[in-house]
């Protein structure tokens, strides 16, 4: 018998289109993994992830960085499918299972910003190259937020903003790996400016004390641009030092410079100072041009409002969240940090537990913890059900959009934690800009 | 007109509070011989001890807060108000002035046993490792008091009566137009007191003979058979009084924070600097010096001619003090010359 040994080159093409097509077969069925390549702290076949919490734990904002680490254990619980799930059983589409991140058991490790960009930098990079991290987030501050968000490009390491308000953030310095789930100044802007039409009318004038940095120059630019289009005339925008404490050297020339609503670009310890001092020479009851004199605090956070005792009633801001909010993913929210830690979360601690989820709700999506894919699955991602309404990440800037919250000290609250009134939900389409508005380049997407 | 009389109310305000920290640093440099960076940090605890009275008369039963529906709330009812209906609020209400009988005792207690316990192992070290420990003890300090109530400032409001502003300008009939708080004129009349107090005790008390005998000449005192040591470590106390009364009054103005100590401590060395070192009268006139000049500076008409002049004048005058009198508006001759 004669065996054939040769064969046709139909037959070979036939048999190694046969092994080619088998061999690749598994890939089908698993999502983006032509992609899937060596990356940082990539978790491989390990049983868990690790998250990196890094947030002021120490100086000023000590007691905000506290809440958001409140926050994130509570989310990491949530992920681990312990406790009652809270935003998650409310937040849609959720591609989340309550099994950890793609099977993998939720870990994490903290570090302290001290509300220094510096010092932020390094806790990341420890976090990233000691602790194994795969995701940094947290941070009560706009410099730490720059600064953070540039070290993660370079590291090609997700970074999911705590609070920062400034517009540079998702604005002049975003970033590829960046996003923002926090408002910013030019929301505030657009999201107060027809409240304060229709409480305090279209003649006024307005006399602006603000923080000298980058913050308190983007607030007092977002708020005089707004109000000014309302007809608003500008009397001054004094630059005070931060953490001036006493501000009566400020405070003093307002009262006869013929201005009838005083605006304070203040956050933190400054904001609870200047508007402790501005009560305290009576402007809040002060009559100006024929109208009561005003007090506006641009961003307002419930921690501060405490900080500020009596004197936050009456005055006008705005917030990202409060806890007062009745929509189920609010709600839900606030039932879980309650029953866990027995007071509700801050505007803070919202958006650090929301952040959470949706980097893990990414990378399910995504199928991997691969950042760019994880990008492409967060880029003009829409979502419902945690708290602010309708809301996405917009693709071209990271920044996220939704309702913003106009609220109002409160004068009559009705439990120790009801410090602010909500006003007014200002819809998302009122506070959009154009993304190209605030400059900026995100950079690639693979890490350079 | 108006502007101006306000900055100088404004002057003699924060300048009070500046003689009170600066009195205090220049007693313990001036009998001790040691440089206390710990002092802002003393300023600070007296206003905790305001925050401490208010924590004290505000004690409460925890009742269900039935208003937050979410979660199993609880609000805080004093047993002040519970017991003693609106008498039980007005006391709440007066807890900063109550706390200064908590201030006196308390601050004496901690100036003590920081000069027996800490400083006193130092007098002979040199002027750097005094500077390293005191401040040392201050950061220490803070973070007792951080780790305790938290880093947000607390509010704690001056009595209801004195909450608002005074029309200063009606006292002089200068029209409605200049008023000012009530509570900072308080303030100002407090820090002129303290100020009197301390110099007629230095003055005309026995005790305050040696110890300004001793500022003079520690050696010979010693040999005239005087425990100056044991009356240092009274000077240690007062001084700590001195700050932390300055701190508790200031508590209504500037809600306390743990931090708020080391806000004023360079300013207050600044003082001591211009003022002379070891001199009491230069302290205080150069506190009040350097707040109302700070206060002009901050005017829109000065920064409009010289930008940010508000942020340095006090450096500015110090350089240019220190330029035409070396040693201070009234410092004495030999005081750290050696």
């Amino acid at each position: 018998m004669k065996l054939k040994l040769t064969q046709s080159r139909r037959d070979f093409m036939k048999t190694s289109s046969g092994i080619a097509l088998a061999g690749a077969a598994p890939m089908f069925f698993m999502k983006n993994a032509w992609a899937e390549k060596d990356f940082v702290n990539n978790p491989g076949d390990g049983k868990s992830v690790t998250l990196g919490f890094n947030v002021p734990q120490t100086g000023a904002y000590a007691d905000e960085g506290a809440d958001e680490l409140r926050a994130y254990k509570l989310a990491v619980k949530h992920l681990n499918g312990e406790g009652d799930g809270g935003m998650m059983n409310t937040f849609k589409p959720s591609s989340l299972k309550g099994n950890g991140v793609l099977g993998k058991k939720v870990e994490y490790v903290t570090g302290d910003t001290q509300t220094k960009s510096d010092a932020a930098r390094s806790s990341a990079k420890r976090m990233v190259e000691k602790d194994g991290a795969l995701m940094i987030t947290g941070g009560s501050s706009s410099g730490v937020a720059v600064a953070v968000q540039a070290y993660c490009q370079e590291a090609g390491v997700l970074f999911m903003a705590g609070l920062t308000h400034s517009n540079d953030t998702t604005g002049k310095d975003k970033r590829r790996y960046g996003f923002r789930h926090f408002f910013n100044t030019e929301m505030s802007g657009a999201a107060l400016g027809p409240v304060l039409e229709k409480e305090m009318g279209k003649d006024r004038v307005a006399y602006h004390l603000t923080a000298d940095y980058n913050w308190g120059w983007s607030q007092e630019g977002s708020i005089k641009k707004y109000s000014e289009e309302l007809g608003w005339k500008t009397q001054a925008a004094v630059r005070t030092p931060l953490g001036a404490g006493d501000f009566s050297q400020y405070i003093t020339p307002v009262l006869n410079s013929g201005a009838d609503v005083l605006v304070l670009n203040h956050y933190g310890k400054d904001m609870v100072n200047s508007l402790t001092q501005a009560v305290q020479f009576g402007l809040r009851d002060k009559q100006a041009n024929g109208k009561d004199f005003q007090i506006v605090v641009p961003l307002f956070s419930r921690l501060m409002a405490q900080g500020a005792g009596e004197n936050i009633k009456g005055i006008y801001g705005t917030t990202n969240w409060n806890w007062s909010l009745e929509d189920e993913g609010s709600a839900a929210f606030v039932k879980s940090f309650g029953a866990e830690y027995g007071f509700p979360p801050s505007q803070a601690a919202h958006t650090c537990y929301v952040q959470t989820l949706l980097y893990a709700n990414a990378c399910e999506m995504a199928g991997t913890f691969y950042p760019p894919e994880v990008i492409k699955a967060l880029e003009g991602f829409e979502f419902d059900g945690m708290g602010n309404g309708a809301t996405e990440y917009r693709a071209e800037d990271h920044q996220c959009f939704k309702d913003v919250l106009v609220v109002q000290g409160n004068d009559n609250p009705s439990s120790q934690f009801d410090l602010l009134k909500v006003v007014q939900e200002v819809p998302r389409a009122q506070v959009e800009y154009p993304a190209d508005m605030l400059g900026g380049e995100l950079g690639p997407y693979e890490k350079s | 007109m108006d502007a101006l009389l306000l900055q100088l109310l404004n002057g003699l305000d924060k300048g009070g509070a500046y003689a009170l920290i600066a009195l205090g640093l220049t007693l313990v440099f001036g009998t001790l011989g040691v440089v206390n960076f710990g002092h802002g940090a003393l300023f600070m605890l007296g206003a905790f001890c305001a925050v401490v009275m208010q924590k004290i008369l505000t004690l409460s039963e925890k009742v269900k807060d039935e208003s937050v529906t979410f979660f199993d709330a609880y609000k805080e009812v004093p047993y002040l108000e519970t017991w003693f209906g609106e008498t039980g609020t007005m006391i709440i209400d007066w807890s900063v002035p109550i706390s200064l009988f908590l201030v006196i005792p308390f601050m004496m207690l901690v100036g003590w046993a920081l000069e027996r316990g800490l400083i006193k192992h130092f007098y002979k070290r040199t002027h750097a490792e005094q500077i390293l420990v005191t401040f040392g003890l201050a950061i220490v300090l803070q973070e007792i008091i951080k780790a305790n109530f938290g880093a947000n400032p607390i509010p704690t409001p001056a009595p209801d009566i004195v909450a608002g502003s005074a029309n200063v300008g009606s006292w002089f009939g200068m029209g409605d137009n200049l008023v000012y708080p009530w509570w900072r004129l308080i303030y100002f009349i407090f820090s002129m007191i303290v100020i009197f107090i301390a110099f007629a005790f230095l003055k005309f008390t026995t005790f305050g003979m040696v110890v300004r005998a001793g500022m003079q000449d520690r050696d010979t005192v010693s040999m005239l058979g005087i425990n100056i040591e044991r009356r240092f470590t009274i000077v240690f106390g007062l001084a700590a009084v001195i700050a932390g009364l300055a701190g508790a009054m200031y508590a209504p103005t500037l809600p306390p924070d743990y931090h708020m100590g080391m806000d004023f401590l360079v300013l207050s060395f600044i003082v001591v600097v211009v003022g002379g070192m070891g001199s009491l009268p230069g302290a205080v006139l150069a506190g009040f010096l350097l707040g109302i000049l700070q206060s002009f500076a901050s005017m829109n008409e000065v920064k409009s001619i010289l930008p940010g002049i508000d942020q340095i004048i006090i450096y500015l005058i110090a350089v240019v003090v220190l330029l035409v009198r070396p040693r201070g508006l009234m410092g004495r001759k030999g005081v750290m010359e050696d």
